[in-house]
């Protein structure tokens, strides 16, 4: 059975270019943590926006948000990578993909923080405003604190699947995990190897990653 | 006050008109297009890139019948007594969630016609296949978390009936599981219809397609790219609103 695997997954071949295929991964792991770090703050930004007295503030942030959220991601990144360079913004690649990833996830988990702030007890609300606290107070040192801990699941779910979309940055010249499949099977005209390999490196990080979050539920879940 | 405590009815009043709005206005906007091609800037442009959408809205069926099917059957195996199948299924589940559909995408299109397996499909079967299995692993979880939802009592009461476990299956447990899949399925089904524009990238010619074509043949690239963003939002936020409106039925219902 060993050798009729052996034959059509060479594995010689797949040694060959794992090194250079863990470069690819290292790139698409520093996109998704970049893009996550983003997606955080723009996430908690968006949030607070949408909750914002002031509907000259909160109505504009909601439209913004819903249409990222019903536009595809893919062409989210052609849209910055091909109009930028328009009005003169030249970034590289890496950049752009970030941020529209960033920028995409960001109104996901803009409504895990909704969630997360909508589920702090009406009494601190109130305790808050009975003492005369400042917003900024309010929100620092009493709603936060208390909404952001549970949210570690799902923000985690959304790491997970940033990192795995994250393959969309192929599309605009980024060379990460999957391009970098891409390329040796164009160079080398096998495609089974490469990009068998691609999918399992995904898996061998996503997996882990979606057990320590179910970990995580469990946790909070009680 | 320091902050609104929950977003009110009147916001989702106000979201409904704004949709009614928009559908008329598209509605116009197409009878118009019939009538005369547009001419003003950067309309023009709208016809060339209305010609995907026939292939992105057939691939969002086929793919959501498919993903349906799947995710179904694939919920209840994973609910399954039986070892085997529940591990079958949550190999495949754990498979399709841990990786890009993306890399399912071009591995089904680009390594499936290969040695060993020498299965070729054409662009759009492949693209359906992708979204399909994709989102099929994904809607499967969310038949497994509602049959699981269900009471353990009625389980024990359609036992205690002697009805045999396909019919406790068709008679208790997915009639009610079916009320929780409902928002869920429908979320998956926006994320399957933004999915469907990765398939541009296997030379299917969906819009997004068109507008990649467009771009090297027209230039205007932020008129193009302006009106592809609008094209997906006038499809997806209806369904949006929808799901919405599932879930506000569904909390009065329980």
């Amino acid at each position: 059975m060993f050798d009729e695997l052996v034959e059509f997954f060479d594995f010689q071949f797949a040694l060959e270019i794992l090194p250079q295929l863990l470069e690819g991964l290292l790139i698409t792991v520093q996109a998704s943590l970049v893009g996550f770090a983003l997606a955080a703050i723009l996430g908690l930004l968006m949030a607070l926006g949408r909750r914002s007295e002031n509907e000259l503030i909160a109505q504009p942030v909601g439209a913004v948000v819903e249409f990222i959220r019903s536009t595809p991601l893919l062409v989210q990144l052609f849209f910055f990578f091909y109009v930028l360079p328009r009005y003169g913004l030249r970034l590289p690649p890496f950049i752009i993909g970030t941020i529209a990833l960033g920028l995409h996830y960001g109104t996901y988990t803009s409504e895990v923080y909704r969630a997360g702030i909508d589920a702090v007890d009406t009494g601190q609300w109130e305790a808050a405003t009975a003492l005369n606290f400042s917003p900024v107070r309010v929100w620092t040192a009493i709603i936060l604190p208390q909404a952001i801990p549970p949210m570690f699941p799902a923000l985690g779910n959304y790491l997970v699947a940033m990192f795995k979309e994250s393959a969309l940055l192929a599309a605009i010249t980024v060379n990460e995990l999957l391009q970098t499949g891409q390329v040796i099977g164009t160079r080398t005209f096998r495609y089974l190897v490469p990009i068998t390999m691609v999918g399992l490196l995904y898996l061998l990080i996503s997996y882990p990653s979606s057990m320590i979050v179910r970990k995580l539920e469990a946790r909070y879940a009680n | 006050m320091v902050a609104r405590f929950s977003v009110g009815s009147e916001r989702i009043k106000n979201g409904i008109f704004f949709v009614i709005a928009i559908l008329i206005v598209g509605t116009a906007f197409g009878v118009q297009m019939l009538a005369e091609p547009p001419e003003l800037p950067p309309f023009d442009l709208l016809p060339s890139l209305l010609r995907g959408l026939s292939t992105t809205i057939s691939l969002t069926f086929w793919g959501a019948i498919l993903a349906f099917v799947v995710a179904l059957i694939t919920g209840i195996l994973r609910s399954s007594q039986s070892v085997v199948l529940r591990s079958i299924s949550g190999i495949y589940v754990e498979i399709f969630r841990g990786t890009s559909i993306l890399v399912q995408l071009f591995w089904i299109y680009f390594v499936l016609p290969l040695d060993p397996f020498n299965i070729s499909l054409s662009a759009f079967q492949a693209g359906v296949l992708a979204l399909g299995l994709n989102v099929g692993a994904y809607g499967a979880e969310v038949v497994r978390g509602a049959i699981q939802a269900i009471p353990r009592g009625q389980i024990e009461a359609s036992i205690a009936l002697n009805m045999s476990r396909g019919l406790m299956l068709r008679r208790v447990i997915l009639p009610q599981a079916i009320v929780r899949i409902l928002p869920p399925f429908g979320n998956l089904l926006i994320e399957l219809l933004k999915a469907t524009s990765l398939a541009s990238l296997i030379t299917l010619s969906d819009v997004t397609f068109q507008a990649l074509t467009l771009r090297q043949t027209v230039g205007r690239i932020t008129e193009i790219f302006t009106l592809l963003l609008f094209i997906y939002f006038l499809i997806a936020y209806p369904l949006t609103l929808g799901v919405r409106w599932l879930e506000k039925r569904r909390q009065w219902a329980t």
